[in-house]
């Protein structure tokens, strides 16, 4: 098994026929991932690059069953896309679109609270559960061919370090059960508590990764959850130990405020919490490959 | 995005936040011109920057008459203003605010901020003003009143008396008080801000609750929706290195050290930072390329790295995904042609085509080292610049 996801869900594309929706999505078809149909208000009825376009997402998922939305809508529109995915009552929605306010995603969460959809982003990779060695379920911005299925499961705030980690958990012989970026924003879906807890109840996950940065307390209060929850060992990095306070690091979400989130104190909550702390990110393959004692996949 | 002072209670006043009068002024002539428009026995006059400590650091004065406001004018105008928040070589001052003095009678702290953890705007109060907020929750957390912000409705009228309450406002005072939280959540709300603070909030010996200071900062993702607010940008108080960059969407942060990188992705960029320091080097910066790292885009940012004199070395470190490492070298060896590149370069490359991207470096006859991880990549090029 892996989580959330698994070869056979079905997924709709919000914003199918922009061009980061409809470049992504070919990817995502052509590693063997279910996007079933796409929503774009306006464009519905037609047949776009072989998939159907609906103009609702309720219509969409009437027809095709699919239960899983990714979006690519643009940064204005998107707490809308979102919020029709919760009334459409999608198990997941993955929204990749970044640069959304803040606000929106704070109306959002209050719209989201005791709904059954959970949400994964914004402004992040996606996330993606590899089936075979050349096909998966892919939802999202990620490289495909550096995933491998095995028993490692990823879960990070930044997209390409999660890439370096998988490419070297792959290079280092093994796989990954499921790869979940959660996102840059300080506002957002699933947390890594979320997420660590998914990875804990999954049978194929054998050992966890986990990618922090600077801002916010999300890794110090995982590291609690950690101690009491999860038996799986964790490897660990956190980016921003050179960050400045007050600056913000590319990601909104990425900035050291009155004294809080630094990297030195969430790596030391890792160190309580049992982590195996990397203090640069080229060690996280060969540091997961000792912790679970061979490359067995 | 950070405003003035001014600005911020030019657009705080329009939602009903009691404010003092005042007027912006550019030159030594406006100030002593403000000051007799005023038309008050003493007025202050303060240096318009982005940065806190402006009192402690000589860049607020009280003036009693025309010729002594010119003469602090004098004094301020053109020259730099060094505070905590500015580092070593200050800000140079082109704007005064001249306001009419308060008697003040007592000050406290208001602020509302975006709070994570709370998903929401909190309102967060002190009953003592001047203080610096983050030193008092640590010290003294009780002394602080916080209050959830709906994110829809807005703040209830029991959150308001709540805080003002805790203010120690009483009678009349706390009717004022409550008034001047309510609009100044609104002002929050209505224009996607991620910070406003009001440090002091004063109580005058007449009883009136005002703000005597005023601080905003907005949510750049929400700028698009606020033209009017996104028209105040005053460009001066930014590093022009991050301005220039921002017109080619690169996302460029300067910092002290010698060893410019260039990366993409956030979180990754963050980490070749980490691992320059770790390996004994200082980094010049913060730069992320981006998703689509093109020829373009490596060129500018190459020129952009090499504007700030202190670069000594440059690393550039891209996990090429979606754009493969030949296409990634390519635009490398273009840009660094173009830009007649002259300090030691190391490029490490990973991802597709990653054979062929190392092989296309190596050939092109530039003087550069390629390395295959981070790490490697972080000593070369704290070797090379040693």
């Amino acid at each position: 098994m892996s989580v959330l996801i698994d070869g056979n869900t079905k997924i709709l594309c919000q914003g199918y026929t922009g061009e980061a929706g409809m470049f992504h999505s070919k990817n995502s078809l052509a590693y063997g991932t279910k996007v079933v149909a796409g929503v774009t208000p306006g464009k519905g009825g037609q047949t776009i690059e072989g998939l159907p376009v609906f103009d609702t997402l309720q219509e969409a998922k009437k027809a095709t069953g699919a239960s899983v939305s990714m979006i690519y809508v643009p940064a204005a529109f998107t707490a809308d896309a979102i919020c029709e995915a919760v009334d459409a009552e999608l198990d997941l929605v993955v929204t990749i679109t970044e640069g959304i306010p803040v606000a929106d995603m704070a109306f959002v969460k209050d719209v989201m609270r005791g709904c059954r959809t959970r949400l994964i982003g914004p402004n992040c990779p996606g996330i993606i559960t590899p089936v075979t060695d050349k096909t998966g379920c892919k939802i999202g911005i990620m490289p495909a061919y550096i995933h491998r299925p095995g028993k490692v499961g990823i879960v990070s705030r930044s997209g390409t370090l999660t890439y370096e980690a998988v490419w070297q958990v792959t290079s280092a012989g093994m796989g990954q059960s499921t790869c979940i970026g959660i996102g840059g924003d300080p506002i957002k879906g699933l947390d890594f508590i979320d997420c660590l807890r998914l990875f804990q109840e999954d049978k194929q996950t054998e050992g966890i990764i986990m990618i922090g940065e600077i801002g916010g307390t999300a890794e110090e209060e995982a590291c609690e959850f950690l101690k009491g929850q999860v038996t799986k060992p964790v490897v660990g990095f956190i980016a921003g130990a050179t960050a400045p306070p007050g600056k913000r690091m590319g990601h909104a979400g990425a900035i050291i405020s009155g004294g809080k989130g630094t990297a030195k104190d969430k790596k030391a909550a890792m160190t309580r919490a049992g982590v195996h702390v990397c203090d640069t990110p080229s060690i996280l393959g060969a540091t997961m490959k000792k912790v679970l004692g061979g490359p067995k996949r | 995005m950070n405003i003035h002072e001014y600005q911020a209670k030019q657009l705080l006043a329009k939602f009903g936040v009691p404010v003092g009068k005042g007027i912006a002024c550019k030159t030594v002539d406006e100030v002593g011109k403000a000051f007799i428009a005023l038309n008050q026995p003493l007025a202050v006059v303060k240096v318009q920057i982005h940065a806190g400590g402006r009192g402690k650091a000589g860049g607020v004065k009280l003036v009693r008459s025309p010729d002594e406001a010119k003469k602090v004018a004098q004094s301020l105008l053109g020259k730099p203003i060094v505070t905590p928040q500015t580092g070593p070589q200050g800000r140079i001052v082109k704007t005064l605010y001249v306001e009419a003095g308060s008697d003040i009678d007592r000050e406290m702290y208001l602020a509302v901020v975006m709070d994570r953890a709370a998903q929401a705007p909190v309102v967060i109060a002190a009953a003592e003003g001047g203080v610096d907020i983050e030193e008092l929750a640590q010290h003294r957390p009780a002394a602080i009143a916080r209050q959830r912000v709906h994110p829809v409705k807005g703040l209830m009228s029991f959150q308001a008396r709540a805080l003002c309450k805790h203010l120690g406002l009483l009678g009349d005072q706390a009717k004022g008080g409550a008034k001047l939280v309510t609009a100044l959540v609104k002002a929050f709300m209505e224009l996607d801000c991620s910070l406003v603070e009001i440090n002091p909030m004063i109580v005058t010996k007449q009883g009136e609750v005002k703000a005597l200071d005023a601080k905003m900062s907005f949510d750049d993702n929400a700028l698009f929706r606020h033209k009017d607010v996104a028209e105040l940008r005053d460009l001066d108080e930014e590093d022009p290195k991050e301005v220039e960059a921002k017109k080619f969407d690169l996302n460029y942060i300067a910092l002290q050290g010698n060893i410019g990188c260039m990366v993409n992705g956030a979180g990754l960029a963050m980490a070749t930072m980490d691992v320059i320091q770790l390996k004994g080097g200082t980094p010049a910066n913060f730069l992320d390329v981006g998703g689509g790292a093109n020829k373009q885009q490596v060129t500018n940012a190459f020129k952009i790295l090499l504007s700030d004199e202190n670069v000594k070395g440059i690393l550039v470190n891209i996990f090429g995904g979606i754009m493969k490492c030949d296409t990634i070298a390519e635009g490398v060896i273009a840009a660094a042609r173009e830009v007649h590149l002259s300090v030691p370069l190391v490029v490490r490359l990973e991802g597709t085509n990653v054979e062929l991207g190392r092989k296309l470096l190596q050939e092109s006859g530039l003087d550069l080292q390629t390395a295959a991880s981070l790490d490697e990549a972080a000593e070369k090029i704290v070797r090379a610049i040693a």
